[in-house]
């Protein structure tokens, strides 16, 4: 027991209050501070209202997501990615089964394609609307938050009408989908893309010009476009400094290189610019969706998977009539498939940034090794630095546009 | 060297460090090659510094354990170039119970926690590292649950073993 807690003092960063004489405090922002939007904790040393030196604490939600891949067949692992970015589930879906379509070489068909890209580009917009609405919260406006999650609630009912769930989505299969996209969907999707560029035009009135948010945010935090690559930031944050690095233009998947859609770059990469890339990119999402939904009515209708019954679970009732049915469900579900002994690693932009798949297959039934590179986890890393000589209040609000996610943060 | 493809890039740093640097292979396209940890500082910075290759961007650094393997974990480096999007693969074989290799934070500082990731889930210290503690598990954890040798749950069960299924 003695030894243990030896141990854990050694570990951990404390900063002592010993002498009462010392003008130094310590601070614990977190594991459970509401500022913090989800479990981790940050031990500041403040000198009245500035941090003077911080360190940050991750690790309260790990669930060991990398050891237990190693245990499951590949389907199995669909849901362990939903737990990542909670907030934009279908984009760490569809990265997963396209990692995995790469290991098996598995040719997608163009209307497959479209909808994936749709069920992204509505999640990145979901996401970007609890960032920027969060951080519209933190600065002290409220309503701008209840105007777009009365949106993202929307978005919701689309995944709900798509794959019947709202938050973990596990949307889609290795192959395609699991099933097609119904009328309603397709008609909320268009209603969605007719009905949000309103609601989004007012909560940019209420932010972009407002003195208030503008005096609040602005040059804080504020990070060079060195610094950003030298800290590995990808997405939103990186943009915001200036350099359009984004792997939808430069690594298209999916297709992406057929749409229409510009990349909104900040720069001076504070706190502002963030909210307005962000911002920026929920219109180029609806454009996006746009074009998908046309690119879509020219495909020959009803293809939802690639025709690839050695990988993709044959429909329930063929099973019970059909003997090759059957033998390719039974091979599925017990994981005996003939796989490719390779390595792969594929990256698609995440809401957060870039979120990569490393897979290493020896051909076995479950993956070698998996490793999620997992852009809160790297993104994060900056704040402590970066918060040093910075006020708490604008240190709170730049943790609110890094969009720290708890579950891609400790995986 | 206007086209920075994979042969491209294998001829050139052949030319610079010879026998230091080997080839594993092009897995979808993705050019990977190995060195050793004496090495791996010099080619890493010179993958970032070089005004041909312009590897700038580090993606990420993680482990592999085989433990079948005389040099029993691999550190594996992404590299990105973000001119010329092409990204590269280098790895790292190493041995022994404790294995050591350099610190990459002397050239990214984002290496800073993805070393200290892959010290925590597989025991790899990385000799320079400011800060090399444990991340994502309990600061007394005295395993490294990555490792395979570590097991996911229960051994002693017994309904999961593949000769119920005949394998």
């Amino acid at each position: 027991m003695s030894k243990s807690i030896s141990k854990i003092t050694h570990n951990n960063p404390v900063f002592y209050d010993n002498d009462p004489q010392d003008e130094l405090i310590t601070l614990n922002i977190g594991p459970t501070h509401p500022a913090t939007h989800g479990v981790f904790q940050n031990v500041c040393q403040i000198d009245g209202e500035r941090i003077v030196s911080g360190v940050s604490t991750i690790g309260y939600i790990h669930r060991a997501f990398e050891k237990i891949a190693e245990h499951r067949p590949f389907y199995q692992i669909t849901p362990l990615t939903d737990r990542l970015n909670y907030c934009s589930s279908p984009i760490n879906n569809m990265g997963w089964h396209m990692t995995v379509e790469k290991l098996l070489n598995i040719e997608i068909p163009k209307r497959v394609q479209y909808m994936r890209v749709i069920v992204m580009e509505l999640a990145r917009i979901a996401d970007h609307i609890i960032c920027n609405g969060i951080l519209g919260v933190d600065t002290g406006a409220f309503s701008g938050f209840l105007y777009v999650m009365q949106e993202r609630e929307f978005i919701y009912e689309i995944f709900e009408e798509i794959c019947g769930a709202r938050l973990t989505t596990n949307i889609g299969r290795i192959g395609g989908f699991e099933r097609d996209f119904n009328e309603v969907a397709f008609r909320k999707i268009k209603e969605f893309i007719k009905r949000y560029p309103p609601v989004l035009e007012e909560f940019e009135e209420l932010f972009v010009r407002n003195r208030i948010f503008i005096e609040r945010t602005s040059g804080v935090a504020a990070v060079t476009p060195e610094q950003a690559l030298s800290y590995s930031w990808s997405g939103p944050i990186l943009r915001a400094t200036g350099v359009d690095y984004d792997v939808r233009v430069v690594d298209p998947y999916c297709s992406y290189e057929e749409f229409d859609f510009e990349v909104p770059v900040g720069t001076s990469g504070d706190v502002y610019d963030r909210f307005m890339v962000r911002n920026a990119e929920m219109w180029q999402s609806l454009r996006i969706i746009g074009q998908a939904l046309e690119k879509i009515e020219k495909e020959p209708q009803g293809i939802f998977h690639a025709d690839v019954p050695e990988f993709y679970l044959p429909p329930k009732e063929q099973v019970y009539n059909n003997m090759e049915a059957l033998i390719y469900h039974f091979k599925i579900v017990m994981g005996e498939w003939e796989t490719p002994k390779s390595e792969v690693y594929h990256a698609v932009e995440g809401a957060n940034g870039e979120l990569g798949f490393y897979l290493i297959h020896d051909g076995g039934r479950t993956p070698y090794r998996l490793h999620f590179r997992r852009p809160s986890f790297v993104n994060y890393q900056m704040f402590a630095p970066m918060s040093s000589g910075m006020l708490i209040s604008d240190a709170i609000i730049n943790m609110s546009s890094l969009n720290v996610i708890a579950g891609e943060l400790d995986a | 060297m206007d086209k920075l493809d994979n042969q491209g890039i294998w001829t050139y740093l052949q030319e610079k460090f010879g026998e230091r640097v080997g080839i594993i292979g092009e897995p979808h396209g993705l050019l990977t090659i190995s060195t050793s940890k004496d090495d791996i500082i010099e080619l890493l910075s010179f993958l970032k510094d070089d005004e041909k290759l312009q590897f700038i961007y580090l993606t990420d650094i993680t482990a592999v354990h085989y433990p079948k393997q005389q040099k029993a974990f691999a550190v594996v480096y992404h590299v990105h170039n973000l001119y010329r999007n092409v990204r590269l693969r280098v790895k790292v074989f190493l041995e022994g119970e404790t294995p050591t290799t350099p610190t990459a934070t002397t050239i990214w500082n984002g290496a800073n926690w993805m070393e200290r990731e892959t010290y925590d889930f597989f025991g790899v210290v990385f000799e320079g590292h400011p800060d090399l503690r444990r991340i994502l598990n309990m600061d007394d954890l005295d395993v490294f649950p990555m490792r395979k040798e570590y097991p996911l749950e229960d051994p002693n069960r017994v309904d999961k073993k593949d000769f119920y299924f005949g394998r």
